[in-house]
């Protein structure tokens, strides 16, 4: 096994000011950035503040930026470096820092709860919902989300504009609008909630100009662009800007979407 | 392009008051700006080259080859093609290049395009220019409204698409004759032609409003599999679309080049049989 010294450079400081700081830390083969981190602690900044959990990928806890990409910490191997490279580690730049690496990511939390939840369809009763693998296995890629918010502190929409915070769900959110309208027994409609209309008028489905980004920056590989933005962005165009599509569900007198 | 060496915005974006204190707007160290660099000079390349061909009205048939920037023709004004795309919908006040007659209907369908947007707004206008680079704009609506809420109408110009396809596919079938107009004959404009045509299709059925008119906006696939099938290939050929949007954005210019070379008399096209 072998070892060598890396150049890391850490922003430490909390919502008055911070800095960048140098460190010489010892990196074994077979690390990740997190493992540093914990070196870091152990051996030199014993105050220095991350948030991290499993250290399999699986919580998203430890999201943080690294060399200005938004990453895990846990997941991000010290083999992709060159052993002459500085590593630059700070917390995510769209949300507000509480000290060092962590920051607080309440505005998620906002979000999720401004999507109304799964509606049950009227007459099953819980533990009796059936449905077909192939109905719900767009909804089911969703689902794989960690929570981690990678794509919402890089989406330029709020991490540009802060004032656009009020009006924009995120890609994360979004997402979530998509795989609830997505799914073969939510039973908004019949519960007289629109999810397409409510994309575009409350969750800022507007905003996102698709260049990819959030898909970028997902560790679990989501297609979050293409498989639930642009859909919904179709969904929403259904509602609000295609007289045909309306025209014909005039006339048919039924959903589009049955 | 960003060096990210540019003194910080005050209370803006990642210079916000509550954000980590930073002062570079972004901190890549890999070439971020590569991408948008190759994208905005491809586009722009295409650009100025069917601008100019689309202006020049002329050098756009040799029998039996017609340029896929000039069909169908709608005007009085344009070359005779035996058995060809010439309609004169616009009749003879039709003074400019016919081109500009059908071009609006791709132009609009690419301008449009998931894709193409993601290209140029990364490429052109900096929004952002890459994952985690600071744009350089102060205010941000998106396509909430005018005239970037026009993206929407992208499913119309998918459908006026699939007509120009089908004719540009009519025009590859001419393409199997010789110059005398005989049929069973094979040169290599036809080759171009019909690899420009595979091209277009494909780029045109895995757009992302096909994917959804197909059986994206069900919701019980179960109920529809024809539909649960056909949305399946789509989504496959759909995972390509960037890759087929740039060969096909290459292939249409190269068929209108060959086109030009013969039709102006700088080549001769080989006859294959």
């Amino acid at each position: 096994m072998s070892s060598y010294t890396a150049a890391f450079k850490v922003w430490r400081g909390d919502a008055d000011g911070g800095e960048l700081r140098d460190f010489a830390v010892e990196v074994n083969d077979g690390e990740v950035v997190l493992d540093i981190i914990h070196r870091l602690q152990a051996t030199q900044a014993s105050d220095l503040a991350v948030r991290w959990n499993c250290k399999a990928g699986k919580c998203g806890s430890c999201s943080a930026e690294i060399n200005g990409r938004p990453r895990l910490l846990c997941m991000t191997r010290m083999s992709v470096f060159s052993r002459e490279e500085t590593i630059t580690v700070t917390p995510l730049r769209a949300f507000p820092v509480v000290r060092d690496l962590v920051t607080d990511v309440s505005f998620n939390y906002a979000k999720a709860r401004e999507v109304p939840s799964f509606v049950p369809p009227p007459g099953v009763r819980a533990g009796e919902y059936r449905m077909q693998q192939m109905d719900v296995e767009r909804s089911q890629e969703f689902r794989k989300c960690i929570e981690c918010f990678l794509c919402q502190d890089t989406c330029h929409v709020v991490r540009d504009h802060e004032e656009n915070k009020a009006a924009f769900a995120g890609p994360r959110f979004l997402m979530r609008v998509a795989e609830l309208d997505m799914h073969p027994l939510d039973a908004a409609g019949e519960a007289g909630l629109d999810r397409k209309k409510a994309a575009h008028d409350e969750h800022g489905l507007g905003y996102c100009n698709i260049t990819k980004c959030c898909t970028e920056v997902c560790p679990e590989g989501i297609k979050i662009t293409d498989n639930a933005l642009i859909p919904l962005k179709e969904r929403a165009v259904d509602r609000k800007y295609d007289p045909l599509v309306w025209l014909g569900n005039k006339i048919r007198r039924r959903g589009a979407e049955d | 392009m960003a060096t990210g060496t540019e003194p910080p915005q005050v209370n803006t974006g990642v210079h916000g008051a509550a954000r980590a204190a930073i002062g570079p707007r972004h901190l890549r160290t890999d070439r971020w700006w590569l991408a948008p660099a190759l994208t905005a000079g491809g586009l722009l390349a295409f650009v100025v080259y069917s601008t100019w061909r689309a202006f020049a009205n002329a050098d756009y048939y040799a029998a039996p080859y017609v340029s896929p920037f000039y069909s169908p023709c709608l005007a009085e004004n344009c070359e005779p093609m035996r058995g060809g795309p010439n309609w004169e919908i616009f009749g003879s006040w039709w003074g400019l290049s016919p081109a500009l007659l059908i071009l609006i209907f791709p132009l609009g369908f690419r301008l449009t395009c998931y894709y193409y947007r993601k290209a140029y707004y990364r490429g052109f206008w900096a929004s952002p220019p890459a994952c985690a680079v600071a744009e350089p704009h102060k205010k941000y609506s998106g396509e909430t409204r005018f005239p970037l809420i026009l993206q929407n109408i992208h499913r119309y110009f998918f459908y006026t698409a699939i007509p120009v396809a089908g004719i540009l596919t009519y025009d590859t079938v001419l393409a199997f004759r010789d110059e005398h107009y005989e049929w069973g004959h094979m040169g290599l404009g036809t080759l171009v032609l019909l690899v420009n045509i595979v091209l277009i299709w494909a780029y045109t059925v895995s757009c992302h409003s096909c994917r959804h008119i197909i059986g994206g906006r069900l919701k019980h696939f179960s109920k529809h599999p024809v539909r649960y099938r056909l949305w399946s290939w789509v989504g496959k050929l759909n995972e390509r679309h960037t890759v087929l949007a740039w060969a096909s954005l290459i292939s249409v210019a190269l068929a209108d080049f060959y086109v030009y070379l013969v039709a102006s008399g700088a080549f001769d096209d080989p006859r294959l049989f």
